[in-house]
């Protein structure tokens, strides 16, 4: 059997005496795209930074491509080949959109922490950013400071940024958040793209996007997943239903 | 697709080679300190512009901290003044043992002990930036500050450490006997110093220094250590400031206590605001006219740290970017073809503004007189003119200026903001 | 053993000035997140005022009057030049009252000179309370200690009993919730901002007289202010008392202790050069421990941010 993208066994996490992560297994295969809902504060975003590395987790272990990420730095983790995206745009205001993405290729490009290169000497660099820009349609944009751009193009950029580096495993949260129905078909068909071959785990609340995007899904209710399958499954699972499927359901008519 | 993209590349990325245009700026500099002591051959011109070379290149290695890096520092006077010392040292070895090192070359060694020292305290001081950043580096500072009085074989004590340059191997029969010598020396350093730090901006780890400045936590889901980027630009600011220090020993030949002080580093931030930490050059402008502007108002006022202090307080208030701020906030009007609109608005209030200013001036002059001056000595100078300084005229004089100026300036401060928004906007659209 | 004692009453004096100082510029740091580095200045201007108040009416009505102005001062500062920058961020924030320091040195100067003022303690003082073992300790030296209790037991009561403490307490922490709550929030800004530098007027009145009122008072006393904070952690109010006195104690004893340096080399076996100029380690043949007394609190900060990055009781976020 193949080791799976992502695994997370008996992972906890407590904020003080408030445990908000309270024991998740999940196991992502390569390729897969997977999505994780649930209600406000269930803890989705909590879950995205144990994984990529902004917060110690209190118990339990998570593996990339069965490496334990125990104790590693947001960097080391990156490294390894994940990459995430924000729920609060994220991105460098005060450097051109540009620079913005040419930043993010710099280390994938094995420049690491060189002094002896000159960035606009590098044609890969150009041009990688240049056909990342292409992509999330921000050619145009490219000189203006990130800072001034509209918040779909700032979501835009967040997601050229997160993948940039060419991580084979990229984790997004709410990706689509704040967004109105077009630009959010735009964001939606820009991820697909994107993400060909790789690993996708998201964060939505848009269940026509989770359910045309997503080959998995899983609930996080109160730090707990309550049901994880195709979402055809999870759409017929009473207990999620009852906990948040079906709120959220009646609420979109 | 891809094809398109690199078409585009082509079309708006910024052009990567080495073209004239841009080459222009650094021909014109160097062409222009080649010829300045021709034009101002004087002695004192040239010990000026020697002390201007020396606070360029030290400016712009502290700005690769402030203005690059986001790292405020209140020590930076150390790393300069160290390798000063060391440059000094060696002069004194190269005096006693006759060493053959040509003197040119000192700076270089000025540079790897400031590299040195920034590698040993970078090494825990990087670990965050802002105000813990700040507050180790005044610490780290006053603590080698205060050395110098202790560890006398080194720092020379009260009197500090002198040699004389003139022993070094002669470089092509020149013995750096004369100022112009030394001139044309920290000419060629300030010219390699400085495109080099140009250089190191336009690296990988330049321009993550500038993600790590902007936000550090999203450079460290890029695969950056926003630490190790600090580190990184702590140490090239080290390795620069201590070649400005090897600057410093060769043209006074002669380093004390002070050079190590708050008071320098706190100068040294004050030049680099004024000038502007957000653009490259900036620095470079703050340090010529700081320079000018110390030369100028040290020989006619006593109180001239006041009116500079009082300067860099409303800079950070009002002009964050500085000088090089202030000028590119013409480009878009420059670039419209519509600055000639503001000639004569900027006229009509800079004038009495200026007027106003050296109304407060008067006064304070006065005032400072009639304080400090001995008892019955009421006779003063001022702008050129003698005067008795209990005189109500000459207290209604500075008055008069200083409010006349300030509500003319304030009455055609409207109309400069009208020319302002019309310069900044296109004929029949919006800006 | 009476040597002891003395010292541990003047560490104690000298801890509790710091604290002064330290306790402002935290409560500020922690609420507005800015370190203000004009804090010691606004200590110096305490001294000043107080000492120009001296020359009308004498001591004690400087001792009210001199840190209520130096706290107006401070709010006005914080209203008009603070809010002004801080929309431009900490660092600029942090550069502006660096210029403010600069800025108000040169002003204490531009009144006052360059020279040292007779600033002196009331003469109702200047007697020997009592002796230990033939040292005499000054009465104003025990009023000093006990100004600083006095101040910071009010201030413990005002932050822990009263409505205005409970909100600052809370804004410490959540200033947005506290907003959210309708309380106006720049408002109690401007207030702690102003009482922090009252507190250091305070210091400075009853300093001055001990310590020497002059223009370079604010640097001298203000390097080592923020050194304290560093080590008892940013933001931490325990950490500042804790590390305050440590301060002061360590200086104190530093000072008196002559113990020299040699005693060290020989015990290593080494011998005292004859000629002491040519040896490259002739400083530490004559070292003593007062000469490094001052560096001591640099060392220490040095020290323990190498070992606790966050200092002593310092939150890993502050
Ligand atoms: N750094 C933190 N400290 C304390 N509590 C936190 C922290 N981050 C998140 N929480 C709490 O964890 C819970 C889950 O938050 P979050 O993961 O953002 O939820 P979601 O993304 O699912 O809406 C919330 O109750 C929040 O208050
Ligand atoms: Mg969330």
């Amino acid at each position: 059997m193949t080791v799976p993208a992502l695994q997370l066994d008996g992972l906890r996490k407590s904020f003080g005496k408030t445990e908000i992560i309270r024991g998740i297994d999940l196991s992502i295969s390569a390729g897969e795209r997977h999505a994780v809902i649930g209600p406000n504060g269930a803890g989705k975003s909590t879950l995205f930074n144990l994984i990529t590395g902004r917060f110690p987790q209190t118990s339990g272990t998570i593996r990339l491509h069965g490496h334990d990420l125990k104790g590693l730095a947001p960097f080391e983790i990156n490294r390894m080949g994940l990459s995430r995206s924000f729920q609060i745009t994220n991105i460098f205001p005060k450097m051109s959109v540009f620079e913005n993405v040419r930043c993010s290729l710099l280390w994938s490009q094995g420049y690491k922490y060189s002094f002896w290169n000159m960035v606009s000497r590098s044609r890969e660099l150009t041009e990688g950013a240049m056909e990342i820009l292409d992509q999330i349609n921000l050619t145009s944009r490219a000189e203006l400071p990130a800072g001034v751009l509209s918040y779909a193009e700032q979501r835009a950029l967040e997601i050229g940024i997160t993948i940039a580096g060419g991580a084979d495993v990229i984790m997004l949260d709410e990706p689509t958040a704040g967004m109105s129905h077009s630009e959010t078909d735009y964001i939606v068909e820009l991820i697909r793209k994107v993400t060909e071959d790789k690993t996708l785990v998201m964060v939505e609340h848009d269940m026509g996007v989770v359910f045309g995007l997503a080959d998995r899904i899983s609930v996080l209710v109160y730090g707990e997943i309550i049901a994880t399958g195709r979402p055809e499954d999870v759409r017929g699972d009473p207990k999620v239903q009852e906990a948040y499927l079906g709120a959220a359901l009646e609420a979109e008519h | 697709m891809t094809q398109t993209a690199q078409e585009r590349a082509h079309v708006s990325a910024p052009a990567s080679g080495i073209t004239l245009s841009r080459l222009m700026p650094w021909i014109i500099a160097i062409l222009f300190l080649l010829i300045m002591p021709i034009l101002f051959g004087s002695n004192s011109a040239i010990t000026i512009m020697n002390q201007m070379m020396i606070t360029i290149v030290f400016a712009l290695a502290y700005n690769m901290l402030l203005g690059q890096g986001g790292m405020l520092s209140f020590g930076h006077a150390v790393y300069m003044g160290v390798g000063g010392f060391m440059c000094m040292h060696i002069i004194r070895m190269v005096e006693k043992y006759g060493i053959p090192l040509p003197l040119p070359v000192l700076p270089l060694f000025g540079g790897l002990f400031g590299l040195g020292l920034a590698m040993i305290i970078g090494s825990f001081s990087t670990r965050k930036a802002g105000t813990v950043f700040a507050m180790i580096s005044l610490g780290i500072g006053e603590l080698i500050a205060a050395c110098s009085v202790i560890i006398v074989v080194f720092f020379g004590g009260e009197e500090g450490i002198s040699g004389d340059r003139t022993y070094g191997l002669p470089f092509f029969g020149i013995e750096f006997l004369q100022q112009k010598e030394v001139y044309y020396l920290l000419a060629f350093w300030t010219v390699l110093s400085t495109i080099l730090m140009y250089l190191f901006s336009r690296t990988p780890v330049g321009r993550m220094a500038n993600a790590v400045r902007d936000n550090p936590e999203r450079a460290e889901f890029l695969g950056y250590s926003a630490r190790w980027v600090r580190y990184f630009s702590f140490c090239a600011s080290g390795f620069f400031a201590g070649i400005a220090g090897g600057m410093f020993a060769i043209n006074y030949e002669i380093l004390t206590g002070e050079q190590l002080s708050l008071i320098q580093s706190g100068a040294i931030l004050l030049i680099t605001f004024l000038g502007g930490v957000g653009l490259f050059f900036g620095p470079i402008i703050g340090a010529i006219v700081f320079t000018l502007l110390q030369t100028v108002l040290s020989l006619q006022t006593e109180i001239w740290q006041l009116y500079v202090g009082a300067l860099f307080v409303a800079a950070v208030m009002f002009f964050p970017g500085g000088l090089a701020g202030v000028l590119m906030m013409h480009v878009p009007a420059i670039r419209l073809g519509k600055l000639h609109l503001l000639i004569v608005p900027y006229i009509r209030t800079l004038v009495p503004a200026v007027l106003c200013i050296i109304g407060v001036a008067v006064i304070l002059e006065i005032l400072f007189h009639v304080r400090h001056s001995a008892p019955g000595d009421n006779e003063m100078t001022l702008f050129w003119i003698t005067f008795d300084s209990h005189n109500p005229v000459a207290w209604a004089i500075g008055a008069v200026l200083a409010l006349g100026g300030f509500w003319l300036a304030r009455m055609s401060a409207p109309d400069l903001r009208d020319a302002w928004h019309r310069a900044n906007t296109l004929d029949g659209g919006a800006a | 053993m009476d040597l002891v004692v003395i010292n541990l009453i003047d560490g104690l004096v000298t801890g509790l000035l710091l604290f002064l100082l330290s306790s402002g510029l935290t409560l500020i740091f922690s609420m507005m997140g800015v370190l203000n580095f004009a804090h010691a200045s606004f200590y110096m201007l305490g001294a000043y005022f107080a000492y120009q108040i001296s020359l009308y009416v004498g001591f004690w009505p400087g001792l009210i009057i001199a840190p209520v102005l130096v706290g107006v001062l401070g709010a006005l500062v914080e209203r008009y030049g603070l809010r002004r920058v801080h929309q431009y961020g900490h660092v600029p924030e942090l550069i502006f009252t660096f210029g403010l320091a600069l800025l108000i040195e040169e002003i204490v100067q531009f009144f006052w000179g360059k020279n040292i003022v007779p600033f002196e303690e009331p003469a109702a003082l200047q007697f020997a309370l009592f002796n230990i073992g033939g040292n005499a300790v000054p009465a104003y030296k025990v009023f000093m200690i006990f100004v600083a209790i006095a101040i910071f037991l009010g201030l413990l009561y005002v932050l822990t009993k009263t409505r205005v403490g409970m909100i600052i307490q809370a804004a410490l922490s959540y200033p947005k919730t506290v907003e959210a709550l309708g309380h106006n929030v720049p408002l109690i800004f401007m207030g702690v901002f102003g009482v922090g530098t009252a507190l250091a007027g305070v210091a400075g009145v009853i300093a001055g007289p001990v310590l020497g009122t002059f223009p370079g008072m604010a640097f001298l006393l203000g390097s080592i202010v923020f050194v304290t904070i560093v080590i008892g952690g940013l933001g931490s109010l325990f950490g500042a008392l804790v590390a305050s006195l440590l301060i002061g104690w360590l200086t104190t004893f530093a000072a008196t202790y002559n113990f020299e340096f040699a005693s060290i080399l020989t015990a290593f076996g080494m011998e005292r050069p004859e000629d002491l100029s040519e040896s490259y380690l002739r400083d530490l043949w004559v070292l003593t421990l007062p000469q490094i007394g001052p560096i001591l609190p640099y060392l220490l900060m040095v020290l323990i941010l190498v070992v606790r990055p966050y200092g002593l009781f310092g939150k890993r976020d502050a």
